[in-house]
């Protein structure tokens, strides 16, 4: 496997200049001769589609949802980063870039990193050009805010819906295309498997969710923009339909697998509240501006948290890391309230779930000035707990949010097998072992409007793919898999249903793959996932067929790729050890209890090479090199 | 609680749907409405039997997938709460509770809870963006927009799709969800060279899919999970008036 990430010579800032110039062009009449195909509709697919549709190319794009516009790119609230450095704070191009290095804990690559920040200003330029409705100073200038702990102010939002907007801007740009006939959408359709003929993605297999027809279509080339895979943990922040069934369909094709292991987990969600609870819902970082979390000091102190005493409590992150306090890092603050639930002494009913406490805010503040800064927030919390967050303690608890891991892809966003390219949270490339917060829209847009549009180009002029259609006998064979797949789920009329089999994964990835990993969980989990997986393959119970729409079997291929990706993500896991960003092995950490990278042994991208299905998949290593930015070591305290 | 559900079952597009009870006992009141009804599904799988079908994604009120008549109401009870964010408090022990699909000609059944909107996105490409392609976009900062007409513009922008005014409309209008894209635009610099050319196109694409018209009874204002105005119909109104005494082409 050729693992040449491709990165353009010369110094970092000219790099993407150059690449462009030195990229091939496809002539304006001949792009509509080129087929592609756009898997996803979120902000990354979203944007490329409806870019390749303006650019003239004949696009066909696939979504599963019922509209484009529902992908999961919709839920994010907080914002989107870029340089423009309008409030004159001191940004530029070069800090966000050194930010999101060093945020992801250096394990991502500088040049694909350096031309994200580059194109940062762009995006904004172009979604105020579609009317997406920013938030306004009172002059008319563009407002800002800082996020996620930086030091500058470069998020720019939409009210708490900043994802809604940015994904309906170019929902509407993709719309506008789909009207003038340049791309031509298949909602409610399922992408099934990748096909590949000699040598070069050719098309995809999909399911009509609808009618359960199989069907092939045939391009030029493939794009994946299908999102992240923190649905494998069950629980999550993620929508209930979001998998990893297309980007895992690809890896058995012969798409290298990277860091699989990274994962993110977002400290202030709502905990979960009972064993139907089906996910979890992310609450606003900010909170921790103003609460203080605690646990009481004895496990199973079941009382309710206003007759605890103050010196019945423990304030954790303030005890164990003064300086910072409740304030600590994502990946630090997660991590404690994991360790004090595993001590038994987490609240609410499921004890799993930490006090988030605003009683000395309020005491210091007045009520009215804490309504101000988190009205919305109470409220939703209260909508969704039925408990008055101005009288009680909030519970929270972390929860799976974004997967920084995906498909391997170079610095044109194409994997390993050649025509397939994968954009956003599907690929791995931009945010290192942990993502900033405001940075996943960037990226997704970037990648869609941007990046992609100018490099599949270069692989469409270079390569001079063959006329082949559907009667080729890849896709009859790949057609036959999927069909005899979806009877066999039908067919089984087993005992349990697919989501007891979820959940069960889930809590063994929760547990040994989670906020915090050892060698010997892990080691356990490589044996509890085939067991659950052979039970599942043996036992699911998927009522109804396979010629109408049926969502349990929609779910039970879903969940069969979960259990094999989640065997990968253990492996990379156990074999990566060190700690770095999301990924914190107890193994290695510093006396005091801190993450503990170990740059010498691993600073690498982890690609993992499918090797068919009896044989463990094989790890190359791509080096990364920092010419730019001096490696060092994250402290809290 | 234990709760008695009536839900709408149905094959097919083709096939003849019906009201069929169901005995839901245990049903914790922290759990959402759609949380409820996987629980009933599950055991239905239990027995062998097929699930109710129903349309559902991010589940935090924001992708708009959900969409269910509950009680004869769009979303159910709770004023400004899309279905996945309706808890199981908001009702009473020993209820029966009817859950139907959207009720409306342009949007078909397919199963169950289950129908085709996709009329809805016919209506956004027939005009409800601004022509802006990729690349030529001038420096964000040279286009001023005065706060108020941003906060109206994402007032009316917060639609989320889901097709409840039209299922509350007793015309089944879709005039909320046309009048909200086209207040979001209109509101904004940015939207008015195709103001005129818009507003024609999408009403004339809401006509040709069959939605009724608007006769301003305001149950869609009402039923909008996004609180959406229907002072939007108003400037949609206005602006189809303007746009068709003049030479908009």
């Amino acid at each position: 496997m050729n693992l040449n990430a491709r990165i353009p010579a010369g110094p970092l800032e000219k790099k993407w200049d150059r690449h462009r110039f030195e990229m091939k062009l496809v002539n304006p009449a001949n792009k509509r001769k080129y087929n592609v195909i756009v898997v996803g509709t979120g902000l990354g697919g979203g944007a490329a589609a409806a870019t390749l549709g303006e650019l003239g190319y004949n696009v066909q794009c696939f979504c599963f949802q019922d509209s484009p516009r529902r992908a999961h790119s919709i839920a994010a609230q907080g914002g989107i980063n870029a340089a423009k450095n309008y409030q004159n704070d001191g940004d530029s191009i070069y800090r966000l870039f050194y930010d999101t290095v060093k945020g992801g804990d250096f394990r991502a690559r500088e040049a694909n990193v350096y031309r994200l920040a580059q194109i940062s200003v762009n995006i904004i330029d172009q979604c105020v050009a579609q009317g997406v409705p920013f938030a306004r100073e009172y002059g008319g200038l563009l407002a800002n805010r800082s996020f996620g702990g930086a030091q500058v102010s470069r998020t720019f939002y939409a009210r708490g819906q900043t994802g809604q907007q940015l994904l309906l801007g170019a929902y509407q740009a993709l719309e506008r295309q789909i009207g003038a006939g340049t791309v031509r959408m298949f909602p409610r359709t399922e992408m099934l498997d990748l096909v590949v003929v000699d040598g070069r993605a050719r098309g995809i297999v999909v399911r009509d969710l609808v009618t359960g027809d199989v069907r092939s279509h045939v391009a030029d080339a493939v794009v994946l923009g299908t999102g992240g895979y923190g649905n494998v943990f069950y629980l999550s922040t993620n929508a209930k339909g979001s998998n990893a069934t297309a980007i895992w369909r690809a890896y058995k094709r012969g798409a290298a697998f990277a860091n699989p292991c990274f994962t993110q987990i977002h400290p202030t969600c709502i905990p979960v509240s009972g064993e139907y609870q089906s996910k979890l819902t992310l609450m606003s970082e900010s909170l921790r501006n103003d609460g203080r979390v605690w646990v009481p000091k004895s496990v199973g102190d079941k009382r309710a948290p206003n007759s605890i005493p103050e010196g019945e409590r423990d304030y954790y992150l303030e005890r164990k890391y003064p300086s910072f306090g409740n304030l600590a890092p994502r990946d630090i603050a997660s991590r404690g309230a994991k360790e004090v639930c595993d001590e038994g002494r987490g609240v609410g009913e499921s004890g799993l779930g930490v006090y988030l406490d605003f009683a000395d805010s309020i005491r210091r503040v007045g009520e009215s000035v804490i309504r101000e800064r988190y009205g919305n927030l109470f409220e939703m919390y209260q909508r969704i707990t039925d408990e008055n967050p101005y009288e009680v303690p909030m519970r929270i608890y972390p929860a799976v949010h974004y997967t920084m891991g995906g498909l391997w892809v170079d610095y044109n966003l194409m994997s390993t097998v050649p025509g397939l390219h994968v954009i956003g949270e599907a690929n791995f490339s931009d945010h290192g072992a942990n993502r900033l917060g405001a940075s996943a829209l960037m990226q997704g847009l970037a990648d869609g409007y941007f990046v992609l549009p100018n490099t599949i180009g270069d692989y469409l002029a270079s390569s001079k793919p063959e006329k082949i259609d559907v009667s080729h006998a890849a896709f009859r064979d790949a057609e036959a898999e999927v069909v005899d797949r979806a009877r066999r789920f039908v067919d089984l009329r087993g005992k349990r249903t697919v989501d007891s089999f979820h959940r069960e994964l889930g809590k063994i990835m929760w547990d040994k793959c989670g906020m915090a990993r050892n060698a010997a969980g892990l080691k356990m989990a490589l044996e509890q996932i085939p067991r659950l997986r052979e039970e599942f393959w043996r036992d699911v119970n998927v009522p109804g067929s396979d010629r109408q729409l049926n969502q349990a079997l929609e779910k039970a291929g879903r969940v069969a790729d979960f259990l094999e990706l989640a065997e990968l993500m253990c492996i990379d896991a156990l074999h990566r050890e060190e700690s770095c960003g999301g990924h914190f092995r107890e193994e290695s950490q510093t006396p005091d209890g801190e993450a503990l990278r170990n740059d010498e042994r691993f600073t690498y991208v982890a690609a993992w090479e499918y090797a068919g299905a009896t044989n463990a998949p094989l790890l190359q290593r791509e080096p990364l090199v920092f010419e730019n930015v001096k490696l060092s070591q994250r402290s809290y305290k | 609680m234990h709760l008695r559900l009536r839900v709408w079952r149905q094959a097919s597009a083709t096939a003849t749907g019906k009201l069929v009870e169901y005995d839901a006992p245990n049903i914790s009141p922290d759990m959402s409405f759609l949380e409820m009804l996987d629980v009933v599904n599950e055991r239905l799988m239990e027995k062998g039997d097929d699930p109710i079908a129903f349309d559902h994604d991010c589940r935090e009120g924001i992708c708009g997938s959900c969409s269910l008549m509950i009680n004869g109401a769009a979303h159910g009870p709770m004023k400004a709460t899309a279905t996945c964010q309706l808890h199981m408090r908001s009702f009473r022990d020993g209820e029966t509770i009817d859950v139907e699909p959207w009720r409306a000609k342009a949007f078909p059944v397919i199963r169950d809870l289950v129908v085709d909107r996709s009329a809805l996105d016919r209506i956004i490409q027939a005009g409800g963006f601004i022509s802006a392609a990729t690349g030529g976009a001038q420096d964000a900062n040279a286009i001023l927009v005065p706060k108020t007409a941003a906060d109206a513009a994402m007032d009316a922008a917060a639609c989320i799709g889901c097709g409840a005014c039209v299922a509350a409309c007793p015309n089944a209008s879709a005039s909320l969800f046309t009048a909200s894209k086209i207040s979001h635009l209109g509101h904004l610099p940015q939207g008015q060279p195709e103001r005129r050319r818009r507003v024609l196109s999408m009403v004339n694409q809401m006509e040709l899919e069959e939605f009724g018209g608007c006769t301003l009874y305001g149950e869609c204002q009402e039923a909008c999970p996004k609180e959406i105005s229907i002072d939007t119909i108003s400037r949609m109104n206005g602006d189809f008036i303007r746009a068709g005494l003049t030479d908009w082409r």
